[in-house]
Protein backbone atom coordinates (compact mmCIF):
# COMPACT_ATOMS: atom_id res chain seq x y z
CA UNK A 1 0.00 0.00 0.00
CA UNK A 2 1.28 3.16 -0.51
CA UNK A 3 1.67 5.82 1.72
CA UNK A 4 -0.27 9.40 1.61
CA UNK A 5 2.90 11.18 1.12
CA UNK A 6 3.64 9.00 -2.19
CA UNK A 7 -0.02 9.61 -3.86
CA UNK A 8 0.10 13.29 -3.22
CA UNK A 9 3.51 13.80 -4.93
CA UNK A 10 2.16 11.75 -7.55
CA UNK A 11 -0.75 14.00 -8.01
CA UNK A 12 1.48 16.90 -8.30
CA UNK A 13 3.88 15.37 -10.75
CA UNK A 14 1.44 13.78 -12.75
CA UNK A 15 -0.82 17.31 -13.04
CA UNK A 16 1.85 20.05 -13.06
CA UNK A 17 4.99 18.99 -13.37
CA UNK A 18 4.78 16.45 -16.40
CA UNK A 19 1.71 17.92 -18.05
CA UNK A 20 0.27 15.39 -20.16
CA UNK A 21 -0.72 17.75 -23.28
CA UNK A 22 2.18 20.42 -22.54
CA UNK A 23 5.28 18.36 -21.63
CA UNK A 24 3.72 14.52 -23.00
CA UNK A 25 1.47 15.77 -26.16
CA UNK A 26 -0.95 13.15 -25.37
CA UNK A 27 -4.40 14.53 -26.10
CA UNK A 28 -3.43 17.01 -28.24
CA UNK A 29 -6.06 16.82 -30.81
CA UNK A 30 -8.86 17.99 -28.06
CA UNK A 31 -6.50 20.46 -26.47
CA UNK A 32 -6.26 22.49 -29.71
CA UNK A 33 -9.77 21.48 -31.32
CA UNK A 34 -11.73 22.49 -27.99
CA UNK A 35 -10.21 25.24 -26.93
CA UNK A 36 -12.05 28.13 -28.41
CA UNK A 37 -14.34 29.14 -25.55
CA UNK A 38 -13.60 28.39 -21.86
CA UNK A 39 -17.13 26.99 -21.51
CA UNK A 40 -16.59 24.00 -23.35
CA UNK A 41 -12.85 23.85 -22.68
CA UNK A 42 -13.82 23.07 -19.26
CA UNK A 43 -16.84 20.57 -20.25
CA UNK A 44 -14.15 18.63 -22.20
CA UNK A 45 -12.08 18.79 -19.61
CA UNK A 46 -14.63 17.45 -16.74
CA UNK A 47 -15.84 14.47 -19.12
CA UNK A 48 -11.62 13.82 -19.47
CA UNK A 49 -11.28 13.56 -15.90
CA UNK A 50 -14.09 11.16 -15.22
CA UNK A 51 -13.54 8.79 -18.42
CA UNK A 52 -9.45 8.53 -17.70
CA UNK A 53 -9.67 8.08 -13.79
CA UNK A 54 -12.62 5.68 -14.41
CA UNK A 55 -10.81 4.07 -17.25
CA UNK A 56 -7.62 3.80 -15.29
CA UNK A 57 -9.15 1.83 -12.22
CA UNK A 58 -10.86 -0.56 -14.54
CA UNK A 59 -7.42 -1.44 -16.95
CA UNK A 60 -5.70 -1.21 -13.75
CA UNK A 61 -8.02 -4.39 -12.12
CA UNK A 62 -8.04 -6.02 -15.79
CA UNK A 63 -4.50 -5.47 -15.50
CA UNK A 64 -4.20 -7.05 -12.30
CA UNK A 65 -6.79 -9.69 -12.14
CA UNK A 66 -6.86 -11.38 -15.67
CA UNK A 67 -3.62 -10.02 -17.56
CA UNK A 68 -1.54 -10.86 -15.51
CA UNK A 69 -3.13 -14.33 -14.20
CA UNK A 70 -3.39 -15.67 -17.20
CA UNK A 71 0.28 -14.23 -18.04
CA UNK A 72 -0.85 -12.37 -21.06
CA UNK A 73 0.33 -9.36 -20.29
CA UNK A 74 1.69 -8.85 -23.77
CA UNK A 75 -1.67 -8.60 -24.63
CA UNK A 76 -2.02 -5.07 -22.65
CA UNK A 77 -2.28 -2.45 -25.65
CA UNK A 78 -5.25 -4.53 -27.94
CA UNK A 79 -6.84 -5.28 -24.34
CA UNK A 80 -6.70 -1.92 -23.27
CA UNK A 81 -7.76 -0.02 -26.16
CA UNK A 82 -11.17 -2.59 -26.33
CA UNK A 83 -12.09 -1.94 -22.73
CA UNK A 84 -11.91 1.79 -22.84
CA UNK A 85 -13.93 2.05 -25.67
CA UNK A 86 -16.13 -0.40 -24.42
CA UNK A 87 -16.20 1.78 -21.28
CA UNK A 88 -17.15 5.03 -22.75
CA UNK A 89 -19.92 3.51 -24.48
CA UNK A 90 -21.38 1.74 -21.64
CA UNK A 91 -20.77 5.06 -19.64
CA UNK A 92 -22.60 7.18 -22.65
CA UNK A 93 -25.45 4.59 -22.06
CA UNK A 94 -25.44 3.98 -18.44
CA UNK A 95 -25.69 8.17 -17.94
CA UNK A 96 -28.39 8.95 -20.46
CA UNK A 97 -30.81 6.25 -18.45
CA UNK A 98 -29.82 6.59 -15.01
CA UNK A 99 -28.41 10.35 -14.28
CA UNK A 100 -30.04 12.62 -16.82
CA UNK A 101 -28.42 15.58 -15.69
CA UNK A 102 -25.12 14.43 -15.62
CA UNK A 103 -25.61 13.11 -19.43
CA UNK A 104 -26.36 16.49 -19.94
CA UNK A 105 -23.67 18.41 -19.24
CA UNK A 106 -21.08 16.05 -20.11
CA UNK A 107 -22.92 13.76 -22.87
CA UNK A 108 -21.70 16.08 -25.86
CA UNK A 109 -17.98 14.93 -25.04
CA UNK A 110 -18.06 11.53 -24.12
CA UNK A 111 -18.21 9.95 -27.69
CA UNK A 112 -15.33 12.30 -28.57
CA UNK A 113 -12.88 10.54 -25.94
CA UNK A 114 -13.43 6.79 -26.88
CA UNK A 115 -10.10 6.71 -28.24
CA UNK A 116 -8.03 10.04 -26.92
CA UNK A 117 -4.65 9.11 -26.93
CA UNK A 118 -4.26 10.47 -23.60
CA UNK A 119 -7.01 7.89 -21.40
CA UNK A 120 -4.39 4.90 -23.57
CA UNK A 121 -1.81 6.84 -22.49
CA UNK A 122 -2.02 6.94 -18.83
CA UNK A 123 -3.15 2.83 -18.64
CA UNK A 124 0.13 2.33 -20.45
CA UNK A 125 2.00 4.58 -18.34
CA UNK A 126 0.31 2.99 -15.10
CA UNK A 127 1.90 -0.25 -16.20
CA UNK A 128 5.14 0.67 -17.56
CA UNK A 129 5.54 2.50 -14.19
CA UNK A 130 4.53 -0.40 -12.16
CA UNK A 131 1.64 1.26 -10.24
CA UNK A 132 -0.36 -0.37 -8.14
CA UNK A 133 -4.46 0.31 -8.74
CA UNK A 134 -4.58 2.98 -6.20
CA UNK A 135 -1.69 4.66 -7.28
CA UNK A 136 -3.06 4.34 -11.05
CA UNK A 137 -6.00 5.78 -10.20
CA UNK A 138 -4.98 8.68 -8.84
CA UNK A 139 -2.10 9.49 -11.61
CA UNK A 140 -5.19 9.12 -13.74
CA UNK A 141 -6.82 11.45 -11.67
CA UNK A 142 -4.00 13.71 -11.89
CA UNK A 143 -3.23 13.58 -15.89
CA UNK A 144 -6.61 14.02 -16.63
CA UNK A 145 -6.42 17.31 -13.73
CA UNK A 146 -3.71 18.56 -15.55
CA UNK A 147 -5.05 18.26 -18.84
CA UNK A 148 -8.16 19.92 -17.57
CA UNK A 149 -6.27 22.74 -16.17
CA UNK A 150 -3.84 23.37 -19.39
CA UNK A 151 -7.02 23.89 -21.88
CA UNK A 152 -9.33 26.03 -19.87
CA UNK A 153 -5.94 28.16 -19.21
CA UNK A 154 -5.38 28.14 -22.94
CA UNK A 155 -9.26 28.57 -23.71
CA UNK A 156 -8.82 31.87 -21.51
CA UNK A 157 -5.97 33.14 -23.53
CA UNK A 158 -7.24 32.26 -26.97
CA UNK A 159 -10.81 34.34 -25.96
CA UNK A 160 -8.28 37.12 -25.09
CA UNK A 161 -6.62 36.93 -28.58
CA UNK A 162 -9.64 36.42 -30.75
CA UNK A 163 -9.60 39.96 -31.97
CA UNK A 164 -6.42 40.94 -32.47
CA UNK A 165 -4.43 41.71 -35.54
CA UNK A 166 -2.02 38.64 -36.56
CA UNK A 167 -0.02 38.36 -39.20
CA UNK A 168 -2.15 36.58 -42.20
CA UNK A 169 0.19 33.14 -42.05
CA UNK A 170 -0.10 33.20 -37.80
CA UNK A 171 -3.92 33.03 -37.86
CA UNK A 172 -4.89 30.17 -36.30
CA UNK A 173 -3.40 26.65 -35.70
CA UNK A 174 0.29 28.44 -35.55
CA UNK A 175 -0.88 31.01 -32.70
CA UNK A 176 -2.37 28.47 -30.57
CA UNK A 177 0.75 26.22 -30.95
CA UNK A 178 2.87 29.63 -30.51
CA UNK A 179 0.22 30.09 -27.15
CA UNK A 180 0.81 26.34 -26.11
CA UNK A 181 4.46 26.71 -26.51
CA UNK A 182 4.62 29.99 -23.92
CA UNK A 183 2.46 27.43 -21.51
CA UNK A 184 4.98 24.74 -21.90
CA UNK A 185 8.20 27.40 -20.85
CA UNK A 186 5.83 28.24 -17.50
CA UNK A 187 4.65 24.99 -16.77
CA UNK A 188 8.59 23.95 -16.99
CA UNK A 189 8.59 26.08 -14.14
CA UNK A 190 6.85 23.41 -11.66
CA UNK A 191 10.21 21.07 -12.71
CA UNK A 192 11.64 22.69 -9.19
CA UNK A 193 8.42 22.04 -7.11
CA UNK A 194 9.73 18.00 -6.55
CA UNK B 1 3.98 -1.62 -61.50
CA UNK B 2 3.27 1.90 -62.32
CA UNK B 3 0.54 2.19 -59.39
CA UNK B 4 3.25 1.00 -57.26
CA UNK B 5 5.25 3.61 -58.07
CA UNK B 6 2.49 6.34 -57.49
CA UNK B 7 1.08 5.49 -54.16
CA UNK B 8 4.87 5.90 -52.80
CA UNK B 9 4.87 9.15 -54.23
CA UNK B 10 1.60 10.15 -53.40
CA UNK B 11 2.59 9.08 -49.51
CA UNK B 12 6.21 11.03 -49.82
CA UNK B 13 5.38 13.57 -51.38
CA UNK B 14 1.64 14.79 -52.90
CA UNK B 15 -0.13 13.84 -49.88
CA UNK B 16 2.54 13.70 -47.36
CA UNK B 17 0.92 12.61 -43.80
CA UNK B 18 2.77 15.25 -41.78
CA UNK B 19 3.82 18.02 -44.25
CA UNK B 20 0.89 18.48 -46.27
CA UNK B 21 -2.01 16.54 -44.23
CA UNK B 22 -0.73 17.63 -40.34
CA UNK B 23 -1.83 13.54 -39.52
CA UNK B 24 -0.55 12.34 -36.48
CA UNK B 25 0.62 14.92 -34.79
CA UNK B 26 1.10 13.47 -31.02
CA UNK B 27 4.47 11.19 -32.06
CA UNK B 28 5.67 14.10 -34.49
CA UNK B 29 5.91 16.34 -31.67
CA UNK B 30 6.82 13.85 -28.60
CA UNK B 31 9.66 11.84 -30.22
CA UNK B 32 11.56 14.21 -32.56
CA UNK B 33 14.23 15.29 -29.41
CA UNK B 34 16.70 14.09 -32.14
CA UNK B 35 17.11 13.08 -35.70
CA UNK B 36 17.59 9.30 -34.71
CA UNK B 37 14.24 9.18 -32.86
CA UNK B 38 12.35 10.44 -35.55
CA UNK B 39 13.90 8.07 -38.03
CA UNK B 40 13.30 5.08 -35.37
CA UNK B 41 9.52 5.80 -34.80
CA UNK B 42 9.03 6.71 -38.39
CA UNK B 43 10.36 3.45 -39.36
CA UNK B 44 8.52 1.68 -36.89
CA UNK B 45 5.18 3.10 -37.95
CA UNK B 46 5.81 2.64 -41.27
CA UNK B 47 6.06 -1.35 -40.68
CA UNK B 48 2.65 -1.37 -38.69
CA UNK B 49 1.19 0.92 -41.46
CA UNK B 50 2.10 -1.22 -44.20
CA UNK B 51 1.56 -4.39 -42.92
CA UNK B 52 -1.80 -3.35 -41.43
CA UNK B 53 -2.82 -1.88 -44.92
CA UNK B 54 -1.91 -5.25 -46.16
CA UNK B 55 -4.26 -6.93 -43.82
CA UNK B 56 -7.27 -5.10 -44.16
CA UNK B 57 -7.05 -4.77 -47.72
CA UNK B 58 -6.89 -8.35 -47.61
CA UNK B 59 -9.87 -9.04 -45.56
CA UNK B 60 -11.80 -6.02 -46.80
CA UNK B 61 -14.61 -8.20 -48.25
CA UNK B 62 -14.62 -10.39 -45.05
CA UNK B 63 -15.07 -7.58 -42.32
CA UNK B 64 -18.69 -6.27 -42.01
CA UNK B 65 -19.17 -2.72 -42.37
CA UNK B 66 -20.99 -2.05 -39.10
CA UNK B 67 -17.68 -3.30 -37.18
CA UNK B 68 -15.20 -2.18 -39.04
CA UNK B 69 -13.61 0.49 -36.98
CA UNK B 70 -13.39 -2.30 -33.94
CA UNK B 71 -11.92 -4.70 -36.72
CA UNK B 72 -8.94 -2.15 -37.61
CA UNK B 73 -8.06 -1.68 -34.58
CA UNK B 74 -7.57 -4.87 -33.52
CA UNK B 75 -5.28 -5.56 -36.47
CA UNK B 76 -3.73 -2.49 -35.89
CA UNK B 77 -3.02 -3.05 -32.04
CA UNK B 78 -1.50 -6.74 -33.33
CA UNK B 79 0.46 -5.44 -35.21
CA UNK B 80 1.80 -3.21 -32.87
CA UNK B 81 2.15 -5.27 -30.27
CA UNK B 82 4.44 -7.59 -32.90
CA UNK B 83 6.64 -4.73 -33.53
CA UNK B 84 6.95 -3.48 -29.67
CA UNK B 85 8.05 -7.63 -28.40
CA UNK B 86 10.71 -7.43 -31.70
CA UNK B 87 12.49 -4.39 -30.80
CA UNK B 88 12.48 -4.95 -27.34
CA UNK B 89 14.32 -8.24 -28.49
CA UNK B 90 16.19 -6.65 -30.91
CA UNK B 91 16.20 -2.55 -30.67
CA UNK B 92 15.87 -1.88 -26.51
CA UNK B 93 18.00 1.52 -26.83
CA UNK B 94 15.51 3.09 -29.51
CA UNK B 95 12.71 0.89 -27.59
CA UNK B 96 13.41 2.86 -24.16
CA UNK B 97 13.70 6.32 -26.20
CA UNK B 98 10.50 6.09 -27.61
CA UNK B 99 8.91 4.47 -24.74
CA UNK B 100 4.96 4.40 -24.49
CA UNK B 101 5.02 5.88 -27.44
CA UNK B 102 5.13 2.80 -29.51
CA UNK B 103 2.25 1.23 -27.88
CA UNK B 104 0.42 4.28 -29.12
CA UNK B 105 0.70 3.89 -32.74
CA UNK B 106 -2.24 2.02 -32.17
CA UNK B 107 -4.66 5.52 -31.65
CA UNK B 108 -2.33 7.32 -34.78
CA UNK B 109 -4.49 8.66 -36.95
CA UNK B 110 -2.56 8.07 -40.10
CA UNK B 111 -2.73 4.53 -39.62
CA UNK B 112 -6.54 4.17 -39.00
CA UNK B 113 -7.17 7.58 -42.15
CA UNK B 114 -5.29 5.22 -44.22
CA UNK B 115 -6.99 2.19 -42.97
CA UNK B 116 -10.50 3.86 -43.58
CA UNK B 117 -10.04 6.00 -46.82
CA UNK B 118 -7.84 3.57 -48.75
CA UNK B 119 -6.82 0.31 -47.59
CA UNK B 120 -10.77 -0.82 -47.12
CA UNK B 121 -11.67 -0.23 -50.81
CA UNK B 122 -8.95 -0.87 -52.65
CA UNK B 123 -6.39 -4.15 -53.52
CA UNK B 124 -3.83 -5.79 -51.28
CA UNK B 125 -0.67 -4.54 -53.42
CA UNK B 126 -1.62 -1.34 -53.65
CA UNK B 127 -2.38 -0.54 -50.33
CA UNK B 128 0.82 -2.04 -49.03
CA UNK B 129 2.35 0.38 -51.23
CA UNK B 130 -0.13 2.88 -49.80
CA UNK B 131 0.96 1.91 -46.59
CA UNK B 132 5.30 1.64 -47.87
CA UNK B 133 4.31 5.58 -49.25
CA UNK B 134 2.77 6.95 -46.20
CA UNK B 135 5.33 5.01 -43.93
CA UNK B 136 8.29 6.70 -45.70
CA UNK B 137 6.47 10.25 -46.06
CA UNK B 138 6.24 10.08 -42.29
CA UNK B 139 10.01 9.22 -41.57
CA UNK B 140 11.50 11.66 -43.77
CA UNK B 141 9.16 14.28 -41.78
CA UNK B 142 10.24 13.24 -38.45
CA UNK B 143 13.78 12.80 -39.51
CA UNK B 144 13.76 16.06 -40.65
CA UNK B 145 11.92 17.77 -37.36
CA UNK B 146 14.03 15.66 -35.33
CA UNK B 147 17.45 17.27 -37.31
CA UNK B 148 15.85 20.58 -37.24
CA UNK B 149 15.44 20.24 -33.61
CA UNK B 150 18.60 18.46 -33.23
CA UNK B 151 20.91 21.12 -34.74
CA UNK B 152 19.08 24.27 -32.73
CA UNK B 153 19.19 22.28 -29.79
CA UNK B 154 22.41 20.49 -29.62
CA UNK B 155 24.05 21.54 -32.01
CA UNK B 156 24.44 18.11 -33.56
CA UNK B 157 22.69 15.41 -36.29
CA UNK B 158 22.25 11.61 -35.57
CA UNK B 159 25.29 13.06 -32.38
CA UNK B 160 27.92 13.96 -34.88
CA UNK B 161 28.69 17.44 -34.46
CA UNK B 162 27.51 20.09 -37.15
CA UNK B 163 27.54 23.46 -35.11
CA UNK B 164 31.47 25.43 -34.14
CA UNK B 165 32.22 24.72 -30.67
CA UNK B 166 31.44 28.47 -30.14
CA UNK B 167 27.57 27.57 -30.77
CA UNK B 168 25.71 27.57 -27.30
CA UNK B 169 22.70 25.42 -27.70
CA UNK B 170 19.40 26.81 -27.53
CA UNK B 171 18.24 24.14 -25.27
CA UNK B 172 14.71 24.79 -25.09
CA UNK B 173 14.11 23.37 -28.97
CA UNK B 174 14.87 19.83 -27.59
CA UNK B 175 12.41 20.34 -24.75
CA UNK B 176 8.96 20.04 -24.81
CA UNK B 177 8.26 23.89 -25.50
CA UNK B 178 10.57 23.63 -28.95
CA UNK B 179 8.14 21.25 -30.38
CA UNK B 180 5.35 23.63 -29.87
CA UNK B 181 7.78 26.29 -31.57
CA UNK B 182 8.68 23.93 -34.45
CA UNK B 183 5.48 22.86 -35.31
CA UNK B 184 3.99 26.66 -34.93
CA UNK B 185 6.73 27.55 -37.62
CA UNK B 186 5.46 24.67 -39.90
CA UNK B 187 1.86 24.99 -39.70
CA UNK B 188 2.56 29.11 -40.09
CA UNK B 189 4.87 27.69 -43.56
CA UNK B 190 1.82 25.56 -44.73
CA UNK B 191 -0.48 28.38 -44.05
CA UNK B 192 1.53 30.76 -46.12
CA UNK B 193 1.95 28.43 -49.04
CA UNK B 194 -1.68 27.52 -49.06
CA UNK B 195 -3.18 30.97 -49.09
CA UNK B 196 -0.44 31.70 -52.25
CA UNK B 197 -1.67 28.76 -53.74
CA UNK B 198 -5.36 29.87 -53.63
CA UNK B 199 -4.65 33.25 -54.77
CA UNK B 200 -2.80 31.51 -57.82
CA UNK B 201 -5.97 29.52 -58.64
CA UNK B 202 -4.37 26.28 -57.45
CA UNK B 203 -6.01 23.25 -55.56
CA UNK B 204 -4.78 24.18 -52.15
CA UNK B 205 -8.01 22.05 -50.03
CA UNK B 206 -5.74 18.89 -49.26
CA UNK B 207 -3.12 21.52 -47.49
CA UNK B 208 -3.12 20.75 -43.62
CA UNK B 209 -7.02 18.71 -43.92
CA UNK B 210 -5.82 16.53 -40.97
CA UNK B 211 -5.98 16.12 -37.56
CA UNK B 212 -4.24 19.00 -36.11
CA UNK B 213 -7.04 21.23 -37.94
CA UNK B 214 -10.08 19.77 -37.54
CA UNK B 215 -9.32 15.91 -37.33
CA UNK B 216 -11.91 15.36 -40.14
CA UNK B 217 -9.63 12.73 -41.78
CA UNK B 218 -9.54 10.77 -39.09
CA UNK B 219 -13.08 9.34 -39.74
CA UNK B 220 -15.11 8.48 -36.65
CA UNK B 221 -12.07 6.50 -34.81
CA UNK B 222 -8.29 7.77 -33.55
CA UNK B 223 -9.37 11.02 -33.69
CA UNK B 224 -13.12 10.66 -33.29
CA UNK B 225 -16.16 12.25 -34.33
CA UNK B 226 -16.37 14.87 -37.36
CA UNK B 227 -14.84 16.74 -35.66
CA UNK B 228 -15.38 18.49 -32.18
CA UNK B 229 -14.86 22.12 -32.33
CA UNK B 230 -17.68 22.91 -34.74
CA UNK B 231 -19.67 20.52 -33.47
CA UNK B 232 -19.71 20.50 -29.79
CA UNK B 233 -19.51 24.95 -29.61
CA UNK B 234 -22.82 23.85 -31.95
CA UNK B 235 -24.72 21.93 -29.33
CA UNK B 236 -23.41 24.34 -26.89
CA UNK B 237 -24.75 27.12 -28.61
CA UNK B 238 -28.24 25.37 -29.19
CA UNK B 239 -28.20 24.63 -25.66
CA UNK B 240 -27.94 28.19 -24.55
CA UNK B 241 -30.30 29.20 -26.74
CA UNK B 242 -32.92 27.12 -25.32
Amino acid sequence: MESAKELLLLLIGSSLVSNVVLSQFLGLCPFLGVSRKVKTAAGMGTAVIFVITLASAVAGVIYKYVLQKLGIEYLQTIVFILVIAALVQFVEMFLRKSIPSLYEALGVYLPLITTNCAVLGVALTNVQKEYGIVAGIVNGFATALGFTIAIVILAGLREKMEYNEVPEAFRGMPLVLLTAGLMAIAFNGFSGLL
Amino acid sequence: MNKAAERLYNGLIQENPTFVLMLGMCPTLAVTTSAMNGLGMGLTTMVVLALSNLMISSLRKVIPDRVRIPAFIVIIASFVTAVQLLLEAYLPSLNDALGVYIPLIVVNCIILGRAESYAYSNPPIPSLFDGIGMGLGFTMALTLIGMFREILGAGTIFDFRIMPEAYTPIGIFVMAPGAFFVLAALTATQNHIKAARERAGKDASRIGSGCAQDCMTCGDSACTKRFYDEHTDRQEDVKEEK
